[in-house]
């Protein structure tokens, strides 16, 4: 099924029983994008930045946003399970991963199973591993206003990339920590046997971090960057967790640059 | 009728900066432990113990307990303590668990022998209570919000089987799994200790326990969200196919009573003092509504007629307050309920034995429930307030209100046909 706007496209897949919606737009390579745990807010910048090197495939993960809720997952390996599956459904190959926090949980999560379908993998402040110094962010303790805002590098940042939308986006965030809460409440994201499992995947991975990401520690970088054999590090100098957010321009560059190079 | 006493059991600590709200935050969950003093929470544990026995020596029917975790407006966190010691040091009372937060037991065959041991010690004298908890316990013990409603159901269904079904048997659920479920000790009282269920919000606890047929214990509401929560389980009893009584009714409310009116006022007045429930109206302390409303905790089209965003506090009296202000003031303005206020509310009900009487009154005719409880000795009440009240109410209210009850044929769980 499909809807089809100026910039990209609506699709749907069934996986398991239960849609999933899938933003689609531009041309190129397939790249998938996983959002954060505060769910996918639509057409982003980011995803029209993407668009002109890649045909870009913005998911709804199960449970979140437009995609329906398997009430059984119980953890991200689950969605990450779900997600390998629509993959498959859609016939996508040679695709270009991009998980976004939790997201990134869930596309290390899917590689680590199955990396057949994937040519690289991007991680973007990526939950999954437990920092060694310091601790991840807990979103369920604070307002979830005021976790988006901590998430940009500062209040300033926040207020003018989201600050308009943000009243229309809270109902999403709001129900999206419903849907965190059910996958990865404990341990708060991560997954003591991922980075075990990691060591096994050899896909090129480019892991990006912004320097002054408030919510998860730099050190679980490095810790991805260890535990991939074949994993380089990018550190947006000053930018916040939400880095795709703060520059997507930037980013969606070093993502393509990765690829051709 | 059935006639229970009720406190908190608040951390009394004159030195700290929160008691008497002298301005210093008293944010929920935002007070560390490292100001506690153990020797305090000694003498406390003992005086709250003491009170409870001349309580049952006044008359009172049942020694009611509760439960909450992270914070110094109730050191019952491990109630069962409480209880046991109870069990052993009283003689005819009730005791009366409202209640034990089911959710938060990863293992809640270790609870089931806690209170049948409680049961056997005190010669079969438990109520047994359990609630869902507020988001305090679950972030407390961790418990995963989105679940609590799944895991109060089949704590409470693994609970009554391993009360009743000799074992040994095996437990595979959703949320819990035993592979030998034997439990040597089992409860004194056949086929198992009554269970209540206290509440103040949720209407699917309500329809629960209408279905289950369990009396359902308003936890200081006011008084017409209180009416339509039993009008609700009324209703549900019939979709159950029976009628409801005052029996499934039960209903907890602030009582002080003094020697004069001067003195009841003084005592009564602490009940906003100290650090008392924040959910409470009048209270000094700020609550983070994030954390009261974890993701998941409460379905928000199950809540009980009150205004769903805000309802422990509304339906506790601070609905009016909060659609009058606006902007910044309608925080304030939710939990800070004047202490007048409540007197005329009857929130709380304070005065000498012939004031207070006829309004207690006034509440058994208006919501006619079998089992109350005066919520007494409070907030910032010291042991001599409350031992007063204790003796003027075994002295003067209770018989009173034992009179009123058969007037108006209020029966509880224990009055038989």
């Amino acid at each position: 099924m499909a809807t089809a706007t100026s910039t990209h496209s609506e699709q749907t897949t069934v996986v398991a029983g239960k849609t999933i919606r899938i933003l689609v737009g531009g041309s190129g390579p397939p790249a998938v994008v996983l959002h954060h745990s505060t769910g996918n807010p639509g057409w982003i910048p980011f995803h029209e930045a993407l668009a002109e090197h890649f045909t870009v495939y913005a998911v709804d993960m199960p449970g979140y946003g437009q995609s329906e809720r398997p009430d059984w997952a119980r953890e991200p390996r689950d969605i990450a399970m779900l997600v390998n599956r629509a993959l498959a459904r859609l016939g996508l190959d040679g695709v270009t991963l991009i998980g976004t926090g939790f997201g990134g949980f869930v596309a290390a999560e899917m590689v680590a199973a199955n990396d057949e379908r994937i040519a690289q993998l991007v991680l973007i402040g990526a939950a999954g591993i437990q920092p060694r110094e310091g601790e991840i962010m807990d979103q369920m303790l604070i307002d979830y206003e005021d976790y988006v805002r901590d998430s940009f590098r500062d209040p300033a940042t926040y207020d003018a990339t989201l600050g308009a939308s943000a009243e229309s986006l809270k109902e999403l965030w709001d129900f999206s920590r419903e849907m965190t809460a059910r996958l990865s409440w404990k341990p708060y994201m991560f997954n003591r046997r991922l980075p075990h499992t990691l060591s096994e995947v050899h896909t090129p991975t480019l892991i990006i971090w912004g320097g002054a990401d408030n919510v998860i520690p730099l050190d679980c970088a490095h810790q991805y960057r260890d535990a991939l054999p074949n994993a380089t590090l990018e550190v947006v100098a000053g930018a916040g967790h939400l880095v795709e957010f703060e520059e997507p321009a930037m980013v969606a560059k070093l993502i393509a640059t990765g690829v051709t190079a | 009728m059935f006639i229970g006493y009720f406190t908190e059991r608040p951390y009394q600590d004159p030195r700290s900066g929160y008691f008497g709200a002298t301005g210093r935050d008293i944010t929920d969950l935002g007070i560390s432990n490292g100001q506690y003093d153990a020797k305090l929470g000694a003498e406390l544990y003992n005086r709250y113990l003491d009170e409870k026995v001349y309580a049952e020596e006044m008359g009172f029917d049942g020694l009611m307990l509760n439960e909450h975790h992270s914070t110094p407006f109730c050191m019952g966190g491990v109630l069962n303590v409480e209880a046991a010691i109870l069990a052993r040091i009283t003689k005819r009372s009730k005791i009366v668990l409202l209640g034990n937060v089911l959710p938060i037991w990863d293992d809640p065959l270790w609870l089931a022998e806690e209170l049948a041991e409680i049961d056997m010690i005190s010669r079969g004298r438990l109520v047994t209570g359990w609630v869902r908890g507020t988001g305090r316990e679950s972030v407390a013990h961790n418990s995963q919000p989105p679940f609590n409603w799944e895991r109060f159901q089949e704590a409470h269904d693994f609970i009554v089987k391993a009360w009743t079904t000799p074992g040994p048997f095996r437990w595979e659920g959703e949320h819990y799994n035993y592979r030998y479920v034997n439990p040597w000790s089992r409860p004194y009282q056949e086929p198992h200790p009554p269970i209540w269920i206290p509440g103040v919000m949720s209407r699917n606890t309500v329809a629960w326990a209408a279905k289950m047929r369990y009396p359902y214990v308003m936890l200081a509401t006011e008084m017409e969200p209180t009416k339509k929560s039993f009008d609700y389980y009324e209703e549900q009893a019939r979709e159950n196919g029976y009628e409801s009584d005052t029996r499934q009714r039960g209903y907890l409310f602030k009582v002080h009573v003094d020697e004069t009116e001067e003195l009841a006022e003084m005592a009564a007045r602490k009940y906003i003092q100290g650090p008392s429930n924040p959910f409470l109206e009048g209270n000094q302390g700020n609550v983070r509504s994030f954390v009261q409303n974890l993701p998941g905790l409460t379905q928000r089209n199950n809540l009980l007629p009150t205004v769903e965003s805000f309802a422990a506090a509304a339906s506790r009296g601070r609905l009016e307050q909060h659609k009058e202000a606006t902007g910044e003031k309608q925080d304030a303005a939710d939990f800070l309920g004047t202490f007048e206020q409540q007197i005329n509310k009857q929130s709380i009900i304070c005065g000498t034995p012939t004031t207070v009487i006829p309004k207690v009154k006034q509440v058994l005719e208006y919501l006619r429930p079998g089992s109350i409880f005066f919520w007494d000795g409070d907030g910032a009440m010291t042991h001599e307030d409350s031992m007063r009240s204790l003796r003027l109410m075994g002295e003067e209210v209770i018989p009173a209100v034992r009179e009123i009850s058969k007037e108006l044929d209020l029966k509880s769980p224990f009055d038989t046909e």
